[in-house]
């Protein structure tokens, strides 16, 4: 019989190991699946994971890869701060439609007038989007005691019909012969988020999510908020005791989850987008709670998982392409890394054990 | 000697990274009254189990009247006439007592065939039990009587008792011990598990004394001192904490007209308390466990917000300030549970130190951590009370229930408090730690701190407290002068006999 036995402290070989473990054993296991559909497993791996990056058309794919992952990374890096101290901010997407709606609304309101400073109110203005509609759960939770799973979680139902409200109406373009959607940035120079070097795919957004980064790791490493989150993540209790505040600390970690995700929004919107339409949002906001997990909420960590799911993306559709594969099997693929993920994280508190027979 | 009724050879049990039981042999006589006495994680507890048929030996065998015994599993045990009664009650608040009862039998008889029975027994033993209250509304010392009871039904040979007094007052343990000789007069034998040297030497007629799993000694306890028991306990000599005479000085804090009701469901609100504790002074508050003890710490600590002046140090009101700002003023509070409340399990204890250090120790400036004397601070602890770990990085979960009690109350004696709360300082450590933890109560009164130590441990706050007052539901008795008080006086202070009548045998 196999036994758990609880580690006396966490392993720190294991907890770095075990999201290498997990993509290889997602390679493999999503090596069957493909061969199950008929297709080369190994070419199909060698696919998604290489040709992006150093294929024929990898001068191609490379920037797709930074304007995929910056969101990403954006929005996890809010995500994980939450996630650390038990807030579950699952509405990201709704946070990233508003950020998108508020931003290009207050860039539109200056066309056409040209000016420097219209994109940095747009940013500010972005972030503002998103943490309005974080706090609506926030609120509730620290008011009445809400779920703020659910109540996120179904505002994004509600951002998305806003999303489509304001395609089909307030933002709609007056030039735009009828059809949805707003007037494009890209073709608006004061508000357009464009390439900061030509053909690289280096936009704001991804200066954004390294800034991110660096301030999440200061955050929960050297300062007393970042110590208050893993306290309270880890015993909510000792937190208490400790003097955290639990309405202050849900308002923290909703607003700056609900900010990075209206960021992100934004410099979508403004750049590789370009326009409010209605099927602007595409699931980064799901897409980055498993970034999140994946990066172990650790912000180094979510930089690489941030890279990493960007090449899953962009791999996948490569071989959605050239393979044939079905969409619902890069989904599938997907899934599995986040399965594995979750599944061997339990390696890094337990051991696994041959249970010894006992003596009568 | 005739056949001893319970005769144990060579008992072995390791887990992994300990040996729990190391080659224990002992015999128990027909209607003896057997102590097993060790120290918290001397493997008492792993022993009992394996008696009672929940853990199986990895060698060694035991014999039940001259007859190989070998339980598979606790039914087996009962069936052999071997009963226990646990330390932590396994019972339905919501059921009444017969219903409880019947739960545990194999066949359980008609309701009312079974309430006569309970009536019966609880009578011929002095152990009054009314078969249809529901336990929910019984105090500690009842429930206690409704697992004996429960054992009593089925007619044991061997009863085995873990801790019984730990959860009574005075007055509710001489009914039990009543109880208890009666039934060895009656030829019952009885393994009775306590670390509590003075009720051994009152009721046990034999004790085997265990140290990390091996047996060390036995002895007959009426005819050993209590000193050389634990002597044998702890394997060392103690050291006797020291108090030097002092004088106390101003109202250091000042509890007025307290009234709070409990955040949890089944807390225990606390009612109109009133107290106050000067510079230099150790004020002990006792109590059965259950009694307002963890809400008079939140209370102190600011997890709990009350009245502006019904808190007040230094005259200063403080009930609305929370924790950190009290520690900012020199009110320093150590919960009772280690793990997850004074201390958080899997971080370092260079973290943990920061838990409560930060602004009397200055580990932060303008929010910015200061790693470098946050280590500093928890090495420190670490020197000053002998915590045995290989260093600060190390999970607090990785240290042993003492280590981590001596880290917990180091981090606040260090940080020099003006008035320290204690809560069970000493719960679960072992008799050198726990005296080494006391002695440095009793050091930092002598330096002029305020000190509040609750604990359900009497002996102990008959040794560190100048001034006693006892929590019973709530309430706290009116503070005296620890010198000259009786067991009697304190037993009422608790609550007497929580409303049961003593027993008449």
């Amino acid at each position: 019989m196999i036994v758990l036995e609880k580690r006396p402290q966490p392993s720190r070989a294991w907890s770095m190991a075990t999201p290498l473990v997990a993509v290889l054993a997602t390679m493999f296991f999503g090596g069957l699946l493909f061969a199950a559909l008929g297709k080369n497993p190994v070419e199909a791996i060698g696919t998604i994971f290489w040709e992006p990056l150093f294929g024929e058309y990898a001068f191609y794919y490379r920037p797709q890869l930074l304007v995929k992952g910056a969101p990403l990374v954006l929005i996890a890096i809010g995500l994980s701060l939450g996630f650390r101290a038990g807030i579950w901010n699952i509405g990201a997407e709704g946070q990233y439609i508003m950020g998108a709606i508020v931003g290009a609304g207050v860039g539109l309101a200056f066309y056409p007038m040209e000016a420097f400073y219209i994109f940095p109110l747009m940013v500010v203005a972005g972030a503002l989007g998103g943490w309005a509609w974080a706090m609506i759960p926030a609120f509730l939770k620290v008011r009445f005691g809400t779920n703020e799973i659910l109540v996120s979680l179904m505002l994004v139902y509600v951002a998305e019909q806003l999303l489509a409200s304001m395609s089909l109406g307030l933002l709609k373009n007056p030039e735009g012969f009828g059809f949805p959607g707003s007037r494009n940035l890209q073709s608006y120079g004061s508000a357009h988020n464009a390439e900061l070097i030509e053909g690289s795919g280096m936009h704001w957004g991804v200066v954004a999510a390294l800034i991110a980064v660096i301030f999440a790791y200061v955050l929960l490493n050297r300062h007393m908020t970042g110590f208050h989150i893993r306290l309270t993540g880890e015993a909510p209790r000792a937190a208490r005791f400790a003097g955290v505040r639990p309405a202050r600390l849900i308002l923290f970690c909703l607003g700056v989850s609900g900010a990075l995700a209206g960021l992100a929004g934004l410099f979508e919107v403004s750049g590789p987008s370009g326009q409010v339409s209605i099927d602007f949002n595409v699931g980064y906001g799901f897409t980055a709670i498993i970034v999140a997990f994946l990066g172990r909420l650790h912000p180094v960590g979510i930089l690489l998982a941030g890279g990493l799911m960007a090449l899953t993306y962009i791999g996948g559709e490569i071989a959605q392409g050239s393979l044939g594969l079905p969409a619902a099997a890069i989904q599938v693929f997907q899934g599995m890394l986040l399965f594995f993920l979750l599944a061997l994280d339990l390696l890094t508190n337990y051991r696994i054990r041959a249970a010894r027979k006992e003596v009568a | 000697m005739s056949t001893p009724l319970l005769s144990i050879k060579g008992l072995t049990k390791a887990y992994p990274g300990v040996v729990a039981n190391d080659n224990v042999s002992f015999d128990i006589g027909e209607g003896e009254v057997h102590a097993l006495l060790g120290e918290n994680g001397a493997g008492k507890s792993t022993l009992v189990k394996m008696i009672y048929g929940l853990v199986k030996p990895d060698s060694g065998t035991m014999s039940l009247r001259g007859a190989p015994y070998a339980p598979p599993e606790p039914r087996a045990a009962r069936a052999d006439g071997i009963a226990m009664v646990f330390q932590h009650f396994s019972l339905f608040d919501a059921l009444n007592v017969a219903e409880n009862i019947a739960l545990g039998m194999e066949n359980p008889p008609a309701m009312g065939d079974l309430a006569a029975r309970i009536r019966e027994v609880s009578e011929t033993y002095g152990l009054p039990l009314d078969p249809f209250r529901t336990v929910g509304d019984l105090s500690a010392g009842e429930r206690q009587r409704v697992e004996i009871i429960r054992c009593l039904l089925q007619d044991p040979k061997l009863l085995i008792m873990d801790e019984p007094t730990s959860v009574l007052t005075p007055q509710e343990v001489e009914i039990l011990f009543q109880t208890l000789q009666k039934l060895r007069s009656e030829g019952t034998s009885i393994l009775y598990i306590s670390h509590k040297l003075e009720e051994i030497r009152t009721l046990c007629d034999h004790a085997t004394i265990l140290r990390l799993g091996k047996n060390v000694g036995e002895c007959t306890p009426r005819e050993t001192s209590a000193r050389d028991m634990a002597e044998m306990m702890v394997g060392t000599a103690l050291k006797t904490p020291q108090r030097a005479g002092r004088a106390f000085g101003e109202i250091a804090l000042d509890i007025t007209g307290l009234s709070v009701p409990s955040p949890s469901e089944f807390g225990t609100s606390l009612k109109n308390l009133h107290l106050t504790v000067r510079k230099g002074e150790v004020l002990g508050i006792g109590g059965v466990a259950g009694n307002g003890q963890d809400e008079l710490l939140a209370v102190l600590s600011g997890e709990i917000l009350t009245a502006a002046d019904a808190v007040k140090k230094d005259g200063q009101p403080v009930g609305r300030m929370g924790p950190t700002a009290r520690r900012r003023l020199g009110l320093l509070t150590a919960p009772e549970e280690r793990l997850g409340h004074a201390a958080a399990p899997n971080m370092s204890l260079t973290e943990n130190a920061l838990l409560t250090g930060s602004v009397r120790e200055g580990l932060e400036s303008n929010g910015f951590l200061k790693w470098a004397e946050t280590r500093d601070f928890a090495e420190r602890i670490i020197k000053a009370f002998d915590v045995r770990t290989p260093g600060p990085e190390n999970a607090a979960r990785s240290l042993s229930g003492g280590n981590l009690q001596k880290f917990v109350i180091g981090r606040e004696v260090l940080q020099n408090p003006d008035v320290l709360v204690v809560n069970q300082p000493t719960w679960g450590v072992d008799a050198a730690a726990a005296a080494a933890i006391r002695q440095a109560l009793l050091d930092l009164a002598a330096r002029g701190t305020a000190v509040i130590c609750i604990s359900q441990d009497l002996d102990e706050l008959m040794e560190i407290s100048d001034t006693f007052a006892a929590l019973n539901e709530g309430r706290l008795s009116t503070p005296r002068t620890t010198t000259g008080l009786t067991v009697d006086e304190i037993g009422l202070m608790m609550g007497g006999a929580h409303g049961m009548e003593v027993a008449h045998v």
